[in-house]
């Protein structure tokens, strides 16, 4: 990972631009003078070591279900699994090595309308990087990230050339991670969004890209509609490209005739995923708040975050069982142990809700309108593969569109070098 | 609750009846059919284990509404495990339980608990009441004497019943299935195996929730003896309705005033079918309600009625220490809670979603009698007019103007009379 010196400029920098937005009306009391609020205070995270020792209590003390009556992962994720994630999460997981990491890195927390927004910045030693925000999604965070740091600001270290460098800014999502807790209504992907382009601003960029997965990928493209003068194009690697009538087509589970292999298949992974593997997000979409045993048991939330869908499942399912593609343990429960410790199961759930709340009724893949420059890379083991000309259809600006060869649905963290490489690939047309 | 000396008798005729089916071993044959006695002994340190990870609750923030509309609020749960913790008292329940004949008995490999009264009046009608999810054998406890002791209700004598009341598999004190296929077909054909093994050859069954789908594939199925059903959550719902409704699609055009009520009641059921979906297609996932017990409780309490989520009438029990005409209490909504998590059920139970492959409210295609009670707080309330197709020999309809979902536990006087006037015209 890399440190950069660069930063205190840049948070200086970030302090002279003025707040735009309604900061003020959500805060109680006046006495915060106008300038603190968009101060960017430096963060490290500590957690006090009787955090951890509780951790480590309730998972010797789970109350087990019994196993599964199949023998493959039909009916979740499986026994066997989870008594293996436990006892490694137990016996020899270390958060202290994630926490190193994490305070390697500059890390700060600004407050943005009204909400504390946590986020890594490291500035690349190129004068001319292109500044990037990268938005996690859920259950991810900004661990998913972490590896990518490195080749995007210090390319020549990792293969690539001094003019594909990237400055990049990590935040974490409001209810995740190190930032707050929304107490008010009101955080949808659209306010998010607004929130990133005020971060990006506020930290001096007058130019930079976005890039997401996931909710990451709403942000991203939602910030793209709004297009904002600075925004030059977004990159994803969870598009949503679904035209219209295959969306109703779904909707009915009837595969529409002459669908070519490509779209087949995404037809396949998304009616799937719509049929079987939707469930955890209905909960979180309509009843954030009953998750109280996700919140409450370590093996419960772990379960519930590696269940997210069936290609993730198996990829990190295989990890615990002895096999070193992609993920490594630790990467896991790196992750994990972030949720629990800052107690964010139910707040990052809300997403969800809030977004519910602002659903015209499509699915999570129906295209929107996006006028800007858009990359693509599609890893075949995202929820599902999207096919090129659904792409090129819901997005008329389509800058950068491939296909990889490995790699999910949380891509830069387990193909971080792919990932990378991707970047560079897809931005450089914008630079 | 009434204990009947009588029930040694019913073993007996029941031992000697030859058991089908699939066990393993011809010495167990003899005593595969056994009806074995059962009491409720829970050890004192597992009702100190569940007090002590109630009070160690890592809880979320509150929800960002003032309403309930996030889920069930903060302050519900919080409020609720402080009584659970501190005043309630499993261990009144399980006297209750042991103060009722309660049995144990093996059937296609696997150990079925059932509460077994019989009445004191000589022509009682045979009944098997089966209840759902997240109901139990808990939600009967009220009705058992209103049914086998009519005279002591306001009934006749000749409205009497002998009642058995099973846990279904994966439920309460019944075994946990470790194989596939105790769908509710299975557990139908099991039902009739469990009536015809107590000796009785003629009988009728009831149901609610899971429990309906049973008593319907009952219906299905035919065996000799049944001699109709009653059910309190009837599938007649066509499937272009269904469709529509699971859908959120406008009302269609047509519906009569009653059908368009049904229509919103199924809307607004699948509109909130987060943890159903996460039984049917993951359950094993649900780790997190096995290993919390106000995970278990709010998930429980989210049951999703038409009467609001959570259900009004378990709101409004939750409020209520005691009663004078049987309404649910707050005691009776943990006794319940307390069952699951004393056995440890949350995960074996949900597997029924996942196990059924046939629709919910669908018309099974039951040609035997059916009585129909419609409960206001129901999911939907079954119009009469579906009701009549989908039950083309409907000896009984009847709109009661309380009770909801768990109509037997929230309503037990009233249920008990539906129970009598709904089976007089088959005894």
């Amino acid at each position: 990972m890399k440190k950069s010196n660069t930063i205190i400029a840049g948070t200086v920098v970030a302090g002279a631009i003025a707040m735009q937005g309604t900061v003020s009306s959500a805060q109680t009391g006046s006495s915060a003078p106008a300038k603190s609020t968009e101060e960017i205070r430096p963060f490290k995270v500590h957690f006090s070591q009787s955090d951890l020792d509780d951790l480590h209590r309730r998972i010797l003390a789970t109350k087990w279900p019994d196993r599964e009556t199949v023998t493959d992962e039909t009916q979740g994720v499986q026994f066997a699994t989870m008594q293996k994630l436990a006892k490694y999460w137990a016996a020899n997981y270390d958060w202290h090595k994630c926490e190193a990491k994490l305070n390697a890195l500059p890390q700060f927390i600004t407050r943005i309308d009204g909400v504390d927004i946590h986020f890594i910045h490291v500035r690349s030693k190129n004068p001319n990087a292109l500044p990037m925000i990268i938005t996690h999604g859920w259950p991810g965070s900004i661990i998913e990230q972490l590896k990518v740091i490195g080749p995007l600001t210090d390319p020549t270290a990792y293969g690539g050339k001094a003019e594909d460098a990237f400055d990049v800014v990590i935040p974490s999502i409001p209810g995740y991670g190190f930032s707050g807790k929304p107490t008010e209504l009101g955080w949808t992907p659209v306010r998010i969004a607004k929130a990133w382009v005020e971060l990006m601003k506020r930290l001096g960029y007058k130019k930079f890209v976005a890039q997401g997965g996931d909710w990451g990928n709403a942000i991203s493209e939602i910030m793209a509609m709004m297009a904002p003068p600075e925004l030059l194009g977004i990159h994803t690697n969870m598009p949503a490209t679904v035209p219209a009538e295959i969306s109703k087509a779904l909707a009915s589970g009837k595969m529409p005739e002459g669908l070519s292999s490509d779209e087949q298949n995404a037809f396949k992974q998304l009616g799937y995923f719509y049929g079987k593997g939707l469930g955890y997000a209905l909960e979180m979409g309509n009843r954030p708040q009953t998750l109280y045993g996700i919140a409450d048991s370590p093996i419960g939330l772990a379960a519930w975050i590696l269940d997210h869908d069936i290609s993730s499942y198996e990829l990190i399912a295989r990890v615990f069982d002895g096999k070193s593609e992609g993920l490594t343990r630790d990467d896991i429960l790196d992750n994990i142990t972030m949720y629990w410790l800052t107690n964010t199961a139910i707040s990052s759930a809300r997403l969800y809700w809030e977004t519910t709340q602002i659903s015209t009724g499509g699915g999570f893949f129906d295209s929107r309108n996006v006028t800007i420059p858009v990359a693509v890379s599609v890893f075949p083991d995202e929820i599902y593969a999207a096919p090129e000309n659904w792409a090129r259809k819901a997005y008329p600006k389509l800058i950068y569109f491939n296909k990889l060869s490995k790699g999910g649905h949380f891509a830069a963290w387990e193909q971080p070098q792919a990932f990378s490489e991707e970047m560079r690939k897809a931005f450089k047309s914008l630079r | 609750m009434k204990k009947s000396n009588t029930i040694i008798a019913g073993t007996m005729v029941a031992g000697a009846i030859a058991v089908q089916g699939s066990m393993t071993g011809s010495s167990a044959q003899a005593s595969a059919t056994e009806i074995r006695p059962f009491h409720v002994n829970i050890p004192q340190k597992k009702l100190d284990d569940l007090k002590r990870r109630i009070l160690a609750t890592q809880w979320p923030e509150k929800e960002t509404v003032a309403d309930q509309s996030q889920g069930v609020p903060l302050a519900t749960m919080q409020e609720l495990a402080n009584y659970w913790a501190t005043s309630y008292d499993w261990r009144k329940v399980e006297a209750k339980l042991n103060s009722l004949p309660q049995f144990i008995t093996n059937i296609d490999g696997l150990d079925i608990h059932f509460i077994h009264v019989r009445s004191k009046h000589k022509n009682a009608l045979p009944l098997i009441v089966s209840h759902g999810w997240p109901g139990s054998i808990i939600e009967q406890l009220k009705i058992i004497d209103p049914l086998t002791n009519p005279t002591a209700y306001g009934g006749k004598a000749e409205d009497a019943f002998d009642v058995v009341i099973p846990s279904m598999p994966g439920y309460g004190f019944s075994g946990k299935p470790t194989t596939t296929g105790w769908g509710p077909e299975h557990m139908a054909r099991a039902w009739d195996i469990l009536m015809k093994r107590l000796g009785y050859t003629r009988y009728v069954a009831q149901g609610g929730d899971w429990g309906a789908i049973v008593v319907d594939y009952m219906g299905v199925q035919t065996p000799t003896g049944l001699l109709a059903i009653h059910t309190n959550m009837p599938g007649v719902v066509t499937a272009d309705i269904d469709k529509a409704a699971f859908g959120g699609e406008p009302t269609p055009a047509g519906l009569s005033a009653e059908e368009k009520h049904a229509y919103e009641g199924l809307v607004f059921t699948y509109k909130h079918l987060g943890i159903y979906q996460m039984m049917a297609g993951r359950p094993q996932t649900l780790y997190g309600l096995a290993d919390s017990p106000v995970g278990f409780a709010a998930y429980m309490l989210d049951h999703g009625d038409h009467d609001g989520e959570p259900a009004a009438a378990v709101l409004t029990a939750l409020n209520r220490t005691s009663s004078a005409n049987g309404e649910l209490t707050k005691d009776e909504v943990l006794d319940n809670m307390t069952l699951y998590w004393l056995t440890n059920t949350a995960v074996s139970a949900s597997r029924i979603y996942w196990e059924n492959k046939g629709g919910f409210f669908s018309p099974k295609g039951v040609k035997i009698p059916v009585a129909v009670t419609v409960f206001p707080g129901e999911q939907y309330q079954a119009p009469r007019s579906w009701t009549e197709k989908a039950y083309p020999n409907l000896v009984y309809y009847n709109v009661v103007d309380k009770g909801g979902h768990f109509a037997a536990w929230e309503q037990p006087r009233l249920f008990a009379q539906e129970l009598r006037a709904a089976f007089k015209s088959v005894r």
